[in-house]
C-alpha cells in the first residue's frame, strides 16, 4: 500500500506561530516594565536609572551573568514542575514546599555522607532530593485522585507543612553542630555531592536545559505526554477513552513534584552548599510566574527563567545605585504574571483574538 | 385563513458574518399575529443565528428588525423581552432548588420596598396557567418537574414578561410523543389567544403537523417558503438538504448470529446514588440493531455507561461473548472490540483542544502504529487521519485542524470512523445523531448499517423514535430502569411505542 506523502513542515507557519506565542508574554513584560517605571517615578526616582542598574545587576558583567544564571537555575526546575502539572490539569501551588524538602534531603545527603565517589555522591544527593518532592507531591495527588481534594487547596496547606517540617530539622537533628554556629542551618554538604561548574556554567544550568528537553519531549512524544495532556483537556474524554484519569493525576503531581524537588536539590548542591531555611523562599512562587510567562510550553520556561533571574539578580544593584528598593522587582514580576494570566487585557489592547486549539486550563477543576 | 392578519414581527435582509462562516444572508421573513411560523433547517442552517438576533443576544451585521411595523435595534434580551419577544432555549435556564414561581419572576421580581412580593407573583402565575391551560404547581422545585413540565415553566415565564411572540428552539428534542402531542395543544391553545409562535425544529413530521406557514433556511439563506397542506415530508427533506434525501435506510433483512452482549439482572445507580437501573436483562446479538427506545432519563445513559466500564455495576452482570465483563476498565471493554459513541460527542466523545488527527486515535494512541513503546508515531497518526477522513466524508480543512472548528455532523463523523475502523464484535451507539445534519445523519445510518451486516451487534439507543423505527431489527422500550417489552420492529407502530415509554403496561394494549 501506497503510504501517503508526509505534510511538509511549514516553516513559515511554524514561525509565526512562535511569533504569535512570544507576543502576549512579551507584551506582558513590557506593560509591567513601564507600570514598575511609573511607580519608580512617583517615588521620586529616575526610573531609567533604576533599570539600567538593574540590567547591569543582571546581565551587565561576566559575574552579574553568573548569578542571573545561578538565580534561574532553581526556577526552570520549578518552572517545569508547575508547567507539567498545567499539562495535566492541575495546578500545582506547592512547588514550594516540594522543592524545600528536595533542598534539605539533598543536603542532609551532602553532608551525612563522606567518602563517597564525586559523581555517585551528587547523582545520590540529586535522586534523593527529587523523590522527596515527588513523594511530597504524591500526597496532593492521591487525596485528588481519589477523594476529589482540590490539588490548589492540598498543596497550599502541604506548603505550611514543609515549611515548618524544614525548619524544624534544619534547627533540630540536621543542625549544623559546628562550634560557633547559632543560626538553624545544615551542615556544609561534602566537596564530592557540590556540583561544579563545567566551562564556567554551572552543572545545574546544563541539567536544567537537558531536563526542559526531557520535558518537552515527554509532553509532545510520547504516549504518556498524551495521556497527560488529554486529561488536562477533558478528563471525561480522557475517561471514555479508557485512559485512567485517577492514575494520571497522581503521575502528574508526582512527576511534576520531582522536578520541583530536582530544583530544591540542585539549589542546595550547586549554589547554597547547605540548606537554610529562608534562602529558598518564594522560589517555588516565581516558578509559577515563569511558568505563566512561558505559557506552560518547557522550552519557553528557559527564558522566562533567565527574565526572571535577571530582574533577582540585578535587584540589589538597582537598589544601591539608584535608591529603589529592590522589592519593586516584586511587584513588576506581579504585575507580569497578572497580565499573562488575565490575557483578554493584552487582547484587548493588541486588538488580536485568542488563539483557538489547545488552551491552557488555568483554572480548571474549581468548584467541580 | 390568516393570510391578511397584521404582521408583528418581520426580518429585513438580515445578514450574519462569523469568523469564516456567513451565518445568515439576506434572510428575510415575516411573523403573522397568532400564528405557527416553523423555521425549518439542518444544524448549521443559520435557525439558532437568526433567532438570536431576534432576541437581541447578537447584532446583525446588515438588515433590520421591524416589532409591529417599526424598525428596532436589539441592543440586548432585555430589549426583546421589552418588544414582548419570549424565548425558550433548547437548554432550559431554570434553577434546579428554586421553585417554579421563583424561577418564573427571577429577574422581574414584583416588590414591595425592598421585599418579594410572592403572593401577588403567584396570583399572576395561577391567572396565567389557568388561562393557558399549562398546569403547574407554582410551589413545586423544578428539580422534581418532568422535562415536559419544565417547558412549561419557561413558557408561562415568558408570558409572565407580557411576550406575544414566543421563539421555541427546537421545544420538542427532550419530549414524549405523547408530551410533544400536549405542547401542540398548548401552542393551538396560546396562538388562538394572539400569541405569535415561531417554532425551530429539523423534524419533518412536527412541522406538517403544527406550522401555518413554513420557512426553510439552507447554508444561512431562506430557500423556501410553503405551507403544510402543499408539502410532504419528501419535499420539505429536499428543500432543507438542497438534494432528494432517503429518509428510509435500505438496508436487507438482519440474519443474527449469537448473542454478543448479555446484561443479566442489571441493577444500577445514578451519580446521587438513586437506583435507575432495576434487574435488567437485555441481549444483543451478532448481526442485529437493537434499539433501546425510551424517553431520556430512564436510565438509559447509565446502562451505556455501566456496558462500557463507566459505572460501577451495583448487582448483576454484563457479559461480552460469553466473559465476564462485569466493572472491567473502560480500556479493557473497549480492547475486546467494543466501541462506543458516547452520548455527549463534545464532551466525552472528542477533545475539543485536539486535531481532527489526535481525535481519531484517542483510544488507540499506544499501540502500533501509533506509537513504539512510549514514543508516539506523529506520521502513522496524520496517515491514518487522511484514510479516515476520506473514507468516512469528514469535511475539515486539514487533519491538523482543531475538532472545535468542524460542524456538529462532521464532529460526529470523526467519531464514527475512531470507533468503527477497527475490528469492532459490539457497537454501542447513544444518540448517534442527535443534533446533526440530515446528511450527516443519512452517512451515519449506512454506517451503522453497514457496521451490522459485518456481524457487529449495535446497541442502538435513541431519544429519536424515527430512528429506532428506521434502523433496528429489534425494539426494546426502557422505562424506569426497566424492559418493559421488546418487539420486532416491523410490528412495531409509533402509537404503541410511545405508549410503552410512557409507562403503560404491555397487556393493556
Amino acid at each position: 500500500m501506497e503510504r501517503a506523502k508526509p505534510p511538509k513542515v511549514d516553516l513559515w507557519g511554524r514561525g509565526r506561530a512562535l511569533l504569535r506565542a512570544a507576543l502576549i508574554p512579551t507584551t506582558a513584560v513590557l506593560i509591567a516594565l513601564l507600570i514598575g517605571a511609573l511607580i519608580i517615578a512617583l517615588s521620586g526616582a529616575n526610573p531609567l536609572i533604576a533599570y539600567s542598574a538593574l540590567f547591569e545587576g543582571g546581565l551587565g558583567s561576566t559575574r552579574a551573568f553568573a548569578r542571573t544564571l545561578e538565580k534561574a537555575t532553581p526556577l526552570i526546575f520549578g518552572g517545569l514542575a508547575v508547567a507539567l502539572a498545567f499539562k495535566g490539569g492541575l495546578f500545582n501551588i506547592g512547588a514550594q514546599g516540594q522543592l524545600l524538602l528536595g533542598a534539605i534531603f539533598a543536603a542532609y545527603i551532602g553532608f551525612a555522607f563522606q567518602g563517597l565517589p564525586p559523581v555517585l555522591h551528587s547523582a545520590l544527593a540529586l535522586l534523593v532530593g527529587a523523590l522527596l518532592g515527588a513523594l511530597w507531591a504524591a500526597i496532593a495527588g492521591l487525596l485528588k485522585a481519589f477523594t476529589g481534594a482540590h490539588e490548589v487547596i492540598t498543596t497550599i496547606m502541604l506548603n505550611f507543612v514543609a515549611f515548618n517540617l524544614t525548619d524544624w530539622l534544619a534547627d533540630g537533628p540536621w543542625k549544623d553542630r559546628a562550634p560557633g554556629n547559632i543560626v538553624a542551618r545544615t551542615p556544609k554538604v561534602a566537596a564530592a555531592a557540590a556540583l561544579p561548574n563545567l566551562g564556567g556554567i554551572p552543572l545545574g544550568m546544563i541539567l536544567a536545559a537537558l531536563v526542559a528537553l526531557a520535558v518537552w519531549w515527554l509532553i509532545w512524544r510520547t504516549t504518556s505526554g498524551f495521556e497527560l495532556r488529554t486529561v488536562g483537556q477533558s478528563p471525561s474524554a480522557a475517561r471514555y477513552a479508557g485512559i485512567p484519569v485517577r492514575q494520571i493525576t497522581v503521575l502528574a503531581m508526582v512527576t511534576s513534584g520531582f522536578l520541583a524537588g530536582l530544583g530544591g536539590a540542585v539549589e542546595t548542591l550547586g549554589v547554597v552548599g547547605r540548606f537554610q531555611p529562608g534562602f529558598n523562599a518564594g522560589l517555588g512562587f516565581n516558578a509559577i510566574t515563569v511558568a505563566l510567562l512561558a505559557r506552560t510550553n518547557p522550552l519557553a520556561v528557559i527564558p522566562a527563567a533567565l527574565l526572571i533571574g535577571a530582574m533577582q539578580a540585578g535587584a540589589s544593584r538597582m537598589q544601591f545605585s539608584s535608591g529603589v528598593a529592590s522589592e519593586i522587582i516584586d511587584v513588576i514580576q506581579a504585575l507580569i504574571l497578572f497580565f499573562v494570566a488575565a490575557d483578554s487585557i493584552i487582547h484587548g489592547v493588541l486588538r488580536i483574538k485568542p488563539d483557538d486549539g489547545e488552551h491552557v486550563a488555568l483554572s480548571s477543576g474549581w468548584g467541580a | 385563513m390568516r393570510g391578511d392578519a397584521p404582521v408583528v414581527l418581520e426580518a429585513r435582509g438580515i445578514t450574519k458574518r462569523f469568523p469564516g462562516v456567513l451565518a445568515n444572508e439576506q434572510v428575510s421573513l415575516t411573523l403573522q399575529h397568532g400564528e405557527v411560523l416553523a423555521l425549518l433547517g439542518e444544524n448549521g442552517a443559520g435557525k439558532t443565528t437568526l433567532m438570536n438576533i431576534l432576541y437581541g443576544l447578537y447584532q446583525q451585521d446588515a438588515g433590520e428588525v421591524l416589532v409591529r411595523g417599526k424598525p428596532v435595534r436589539m441592543r440586548g434580551p432585555s430589549a426583546a423581552i421589552r418588544h414582548g419577544i419570549g424565548m425558550v432555549h433548547q437548554h432550559f435556564m431554570l434553577v434546579p432548588v428554586f421553585t417554579v414561581a421563583e424561577n418564573i419572576i427571577l429577574g422581574a421580581e414584583t416588590s414591595r420596598g425592598p421585599l418579594l412580593d410572592m403572593a401577588a407573583a403567584r396570583r399572576h402565575i395561577h391567572e396565567l396557567s389557568q388561562r393557558h391551560n399549562l398546569a403547574v404547581d407554582p410551589d413545586a422545585l423544578v428539580k422534581d418537574l418532568s422535562v415536559g413540565q419544565q417547558q412549561r415553566v419557561e413558557i408561562i415565564k415568558a408570558l409572565y414578561r407580557n411576550a406575544t411572540i414566543l421563539i421555541l428552539d427546537e421545544p420538542t428534542a427532550v419530549l414524549t410523543p405523547q408530551e410533544t402531542d400536549e405542547l401542540f395543544v398548548i401552542i393551538r391553545s396560546l396562538t388562538a389567544q394572539g400569541v405569535s409562535v415561531i417554532f425551530i425544529t429539523h423534524k419533518l413530521r412536527e412541522v406538517l403537523a403544527l406550522a401555518d406557514r413554513i420557512v426553510v433556511l439552507r447554508r444561512g439563506r431562506v430557500v423556501g417558503e410553503t405551507r403544510p397542506r402543499e408539502a410532504s415530508e419528501r419535499s420539505l427533506a429536499e428543500m432543507m438538504v438542497g438534494r432528494s434525501v432517503i429518509l428510509q435506510v435500505e438496508k436487507q433483512t438482519a440474519h443474527p448470529g449469537a448473542t454478543v452482549l448479555a446484561l443479566e439482572q442489571l441493577s444500577l445507580n445514578d451519580d446521587r446514588g438513586q437506583q435507575v437501573v432495576n434487574a435488567l436483562t437485555l441481549d444483543v446479538r451478532a448481526g442485529e440493531v437493537l434499539g433501546l427506545a425510551g424517553v431520556q432519563g430512564n436510565g438509559q445513559t447509565e446502562l451505556v455507561e455501566a456496558i462500557t466500564g463507566l459505572r460501577p455495576v451495583r448487582a448483576g452482570r454484563v457479559l461480552i461473548d460469553g466473559q465476564d465483563y462485569t466493572g472491567a476498565a473502560p480500556r479493557r471493554i473497549s480492547e475486546s472490540g467494543c466501541a462506543h459513541v458516547p452520548e455527549d460527542r463534545q464532551e466525552d466523545g472528542l477533545v475539543l483542544g485536539y486535531s481532527v488527527a489526535d481525535n481519531l486515535v484517542l483510544n488507540t494512541y499506544y499501540v502500533a502504529p501509533f506509537a513504539h513503546g512510549i514514543v508516539r508515531d506523529g506520521q502513522a497518526v496524520l496517515h491514518h487521519a487522511e484514510q479516515l477522513v476520506a473514507q468516512y466524508d469528514v469535511r475539515t480543512p486539514n487533519v491538523t485542524t482543531s475538532v472545535a472548528a468542524l460542524s456538529g455532523g462532521n464532529q460526529q463523523k470523526v467519531i464514527i470512523a475512531r470507533e468503527l475502523s477497527r475490528e469492532v464484535r459490539l457497537l454501542i451507539a447513544a444518540q448517534p445523531t442527535r443534533g446533526i445534519d440530515v446528511g450527516s445523519i443519512e452517512f451515519i445510518h449506512q454506517q451503522i448499517i453497514a457496521a451490522r451486516d459485518r456481524g457487529t451487534a449495535v446497541l442502538l439507543v435513541s431519544a429519536e423514535l424515527d430512528e429506532i423505527m428506521a434502523l433496528a431489527d429489534r425494539i426494546a422500550v426502557i422505562y424506569h430502569g426497566r424492559i418493559v417489552a421488546t418487539l420486532p420492529a416491523t410490528s412495531a407502530s409509533r402509537e404503541q411505542l410511545g405508549l410503552l415509554m410512557a409507562g403503560a403496561q404491555p397487556e393493556h394494549l
